[in-house]
């Protein structure tokens, strides 16, 4: 029996245009925009001024407090300006803008291959913690938690698993996939530092069984070296969702309004585990990531290696341009992504797809009337009842809302995509969250 | 003025809107209309396309007239049209299958605010209202055009009630099961009611387990009071009124338990009416009592949230 949860919904996959191809990097751009704020908490501060030269990997903002991260140049250039610019989810962000030289230079301390003798088991916790922050590591997965506070539970919860999230249940995302197969030995390595600071010895790693070439691979490499364990899982969205994934691999519900600390678990994604051995192995901080750049409006969709700061734009041309006119372009996947009003935003370190979607598949639909059929009910992996908030919100009685345990949804999207009234459930799910907490 | 669409997640819906269901809705009880109209002969015919506009027509009339956008197209209108008129005899005249549209239209359904507003079933509601109007030509069944009796037999079920509970009936099982037998025009024929159900819920636009826990309580019950199983679950209208009318998605509970608690509600009340109640046949009064107690259904099936405790 494969393992999954309850509820969920079965969008098409959309993967197969982008899930053969191998990664290749993508061509430096004209323009870098590095937003100060690429991650939950609070935003870096500038370390650099315009006019300044930086190689790329130095430090260009740093941390403000525990929950907050490093940025790091991509490029070595010159510091253009120091403004707002696009930003992908939060629409205007100050950023540094940076112009990369024809030349490309790194620092000297980023190594391309580990040290011989290198054994994530050997290291010190405290050295490990050090350099994922300094690095500037967040979750890869979309949220972007700093990944050194997912690597520091409080004292009084004790942790005994470690989930490595590869459901990667976004239709059209193929990113961790193909990091997966092409390298499984470094994602291993990154998998066994992160249990070496949690102190853990359960090491699980979850994908969904239509990646059943990736199980292999990291079964293969694992078996070889540790005792790593790979659970396959139904096909179903919203599968990586934390809560979801602990559920259906551990069979233990995180209570409402916790944390997977409080089930005793930590779970990080793939791109992060690999993030995570390249800080510490290669001293190499976080400034380029895999992003999947797909959609029916992209003639070559592709999976490209992209400095973090690439415009939107460079990476549609970089995979052949548009053959068809999009009408949505959406950062993320289809189910949770966010729409842009513009190709300016840049690639920010929790940025797994671009996509560029026409009308065809990104359709628009008038909101229709409830008419009771359950799907959204059926469909909601938290076991609200997404209708009953739906109306309830709409006539602004968030007081019902909140008895509805609106704040436990996850804002998924599943209810939405079953609705066939074609109502905003959960848009309006989320907008009502807001009221509540304010 | 962006260039692009900007709209909340999701980006990508799944294909089936509520016109689509609604059409496969209907194409899933033409089998069932037809095997009537097959069995009863075509003034049967009649009685479905009459039904079928009167409903149409009502509703694209009110819409006008309350100026609300025109919901025809979605389907529903047609599905109560059709299920009026496979709950009425085969012989009624025509203006009853229109009248009974209209009331089902315009008071249950368009009255209480039209599509997923309503709280009775309107093809029920309309059955009802036609049954104390004019319950002459509402329990006067015909037989199957193939008997030598064509005209209308005195009411096969309302004999007596009892004896639709026991093995000793006129019709054999496999007669029941092909709907060699009197009664309304959609409830006779349970092989056409099986496909177009078995069609729905390969579909997953109707759920098991209001149905099935329907059929089985009536079935148990049954035999738990001395009589036959099969016989009481081919009988009357059970197998239509479940996989048709107790899944109609508007009048009844949101969630799977609630759907089955109203599956079983609808079986002890068949059985009791079919038992112990002056009408012939419990089906209709049934699921009609169970859609008032939708809303209680559904308070008292409140799922327990992720991650909390149960409630
Ligand atoms: S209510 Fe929230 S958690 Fe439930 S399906 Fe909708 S978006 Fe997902
Ligand atoms: S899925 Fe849409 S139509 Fe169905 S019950 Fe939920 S809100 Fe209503």
């Amino acid at each position: 029996m494969l393992k999954s949860f309850f509820g969920g919904v079965h969008p098409p996959g959309f993967k197969t245009s982008t899930k053969n191809k191998n990664i290749r990097p993508a061509a430096l751009p004209k323009k870098i925009i590095l937003p100060l704020s690429q991650h939950t908490g609070s935003s870096a501060e500038p370390v650099v001024s315009p006019g300044d030269y930086v190689e790329a990997g130095a430090v260009i903002a740093k941390a403000t407090g525990f929950i907050s991260s490093n940025i790091h140049s991509s490029v070595s250039g010159k510091v253009l300006a120091i403004e707002p610019a696009a930003h992908p989810v939060l629409g205007k962000c100050r950023a540094i803008i940076i112009e990369p030289e024809l030349q490309q230079k790194r620092l000297d301390s980023i190594k391309d291959c580990a040290d011989s003798g290198f054994d994530p088991g050997k290291l010190n916790p405290a050295d490990i913690l050090d350099a994922v922050s300094s690095a500037g590591i967040v979750g890869m997965g979309g949220a972007a938690f700093p990944a050194h506070v997912k690597l520091s539970p409080p004292k009084n919860k004790k942790i005994d698993t470690l989930i490595i999230n590869a459901a990667e249940c976004e239709p059209y995302l193929t990113c961790d996939h193909r990091l997966l197969l092409e390298r499984p030995i470094d994602i291993i390595n990154g998998i066994k530092i992160l249990a070496n600071v949690l102190g853990v010895k359960k090491c699980i790693v979850g994908i969904e069984d239509n990646k059943c070439d990736s199980a292999e691979v990291i079964r293969n490499a694992s078996i070889l070296k540790s005792d790593i364990k790979v659970v396959p899982l139904h096909t179903k969205y919203p599968q990586g969702s934390e809560k979801q994934l602990i559920d259906a691999m551990l069979d233990k519900e995180v209570p409402s309004g916790g944390l997977p600390f409080d089930a005793g678990v930590v779970v990080h994604n793939v791109a992060t585990a690999l993030a995570i051995y390249e800080a510490v192995a290669l001293n190499k901080p976080l400034y380029e990531r895999v992003v999947t750049v797909s959609g029916d409006c992209i003639k070559d969709p592709a999976n490209l290696l992209v400095k973090i700061g690439t415009p939107a734009s460079e990476l549609a041309a970089e995979c052949g341009g548009f053959i068809k006119k999009p009408k949505k372009i959406i950062f993320g996947g289809p189910m949770m992504g966010v729409a842009q009003p513009s190709e300016d935003a840049p690639v920010i370190k929790g940025t797994s797809g671009i996509l560029f979607l026409s009308k065809d598949i990104a359709g628009e639909y008038n909101e229709g009337v409830c008419i009771r059929c359950g799907a959204c009910v059926r469909a909601c992996p938290m076991y609200l009842e997404p209708t009953t908030i739906y109306y309830a919100a709409k006539k602004a009685r968030f007081d019902i809302v909140n008895d509805l345990c609106a704040l436990d949804c996850i804002e998924c999207g599943a209810c939405s995509f079953d609705c066939p009234a074609r109502l905003e459930l959960s848009g309006i799910i989320k907008y009502a969250k807001a009221m509540i907490k304010k | 003025m962006s260039m692009y669409t900007i709209s909340p997640a999701p980006h990508i819906k799944s294909k089936d809107s509520t016109n689509r269901i609604m059409w496969f809705v209907v194409a899933a009880i033409l089998p069932t209309a037809i095997a009537g109209v097959w069995i009863f002969g075509p003034h049967a015919a009649w009685l479905i396309l009459a039904s079928v506009a009167a409903a149409v027509l009502t509703e694209a009339a009110l819409g006008r007239l309350m100026k609300k956008p025109v919901t025809v197209t979605d389907g529903s209108a047609v599905i109560t049209g059709l299920l009026l008129a496979c709950n009425l005899p085969a012989g009624a005249p025509v203006w009853i299958a229109v009248l009974g549209s209209f009331f089902a239209i315009a008071i249950v359904k368009c009255a209480f605010g039209g599509l997923g507003k309503n709280i009775f079933n309107p093809a029920l509601a309309g059955r009802a209202f036609l049954m104390l109007s004019w319950p002459a030509h509402m329990t006067t069944w015909q037989n199957p055009r193939f008997w030598p009796d064509v005209v209308s037999s005195a009411t096969p079920l309302a004999k007596n009630a009892v004896e639709i509970m026991g093995p000793g009936s006129k019709p054999s099982l496999w007669d029941m099961f092909i709907g060699n037998r009197g009664g309304c025009i959609g409830e006779v024929c349970v092989i056409a009611i099986l496909v177009g159900a078995g069609f729905l819920l390969y579909k997953g636009y109707i759920k098991w387990y209001t149905p099935i826990v329907y059929i089985l309580t009536v079935g148990i019950l049954s035999r738990l009071a001395g009589g036959s199983f099969i016989f009481s679950i081919l009988a009357g209208g059970l197998m239509f009124g479940a996989f048709f009318m107790a899944t109609d998605m508007v009048t009844t509970p949101l969630t799977p338990g609630g759907q089955a608690l109203f599956g079983l509600g609808c079986g002890i009340i068949t059985f009791a009416i079919r038992k112990w109640g002056g009408y012939p046949e419990g089906v209709s009064y049934s699921i009609l009592i169970m859609n008032a107690a939708t809303p209680m259904i559904d308070r008292l099936t409140k799922r327990r949230v992720f991650g909390k405790k149960k409630r």
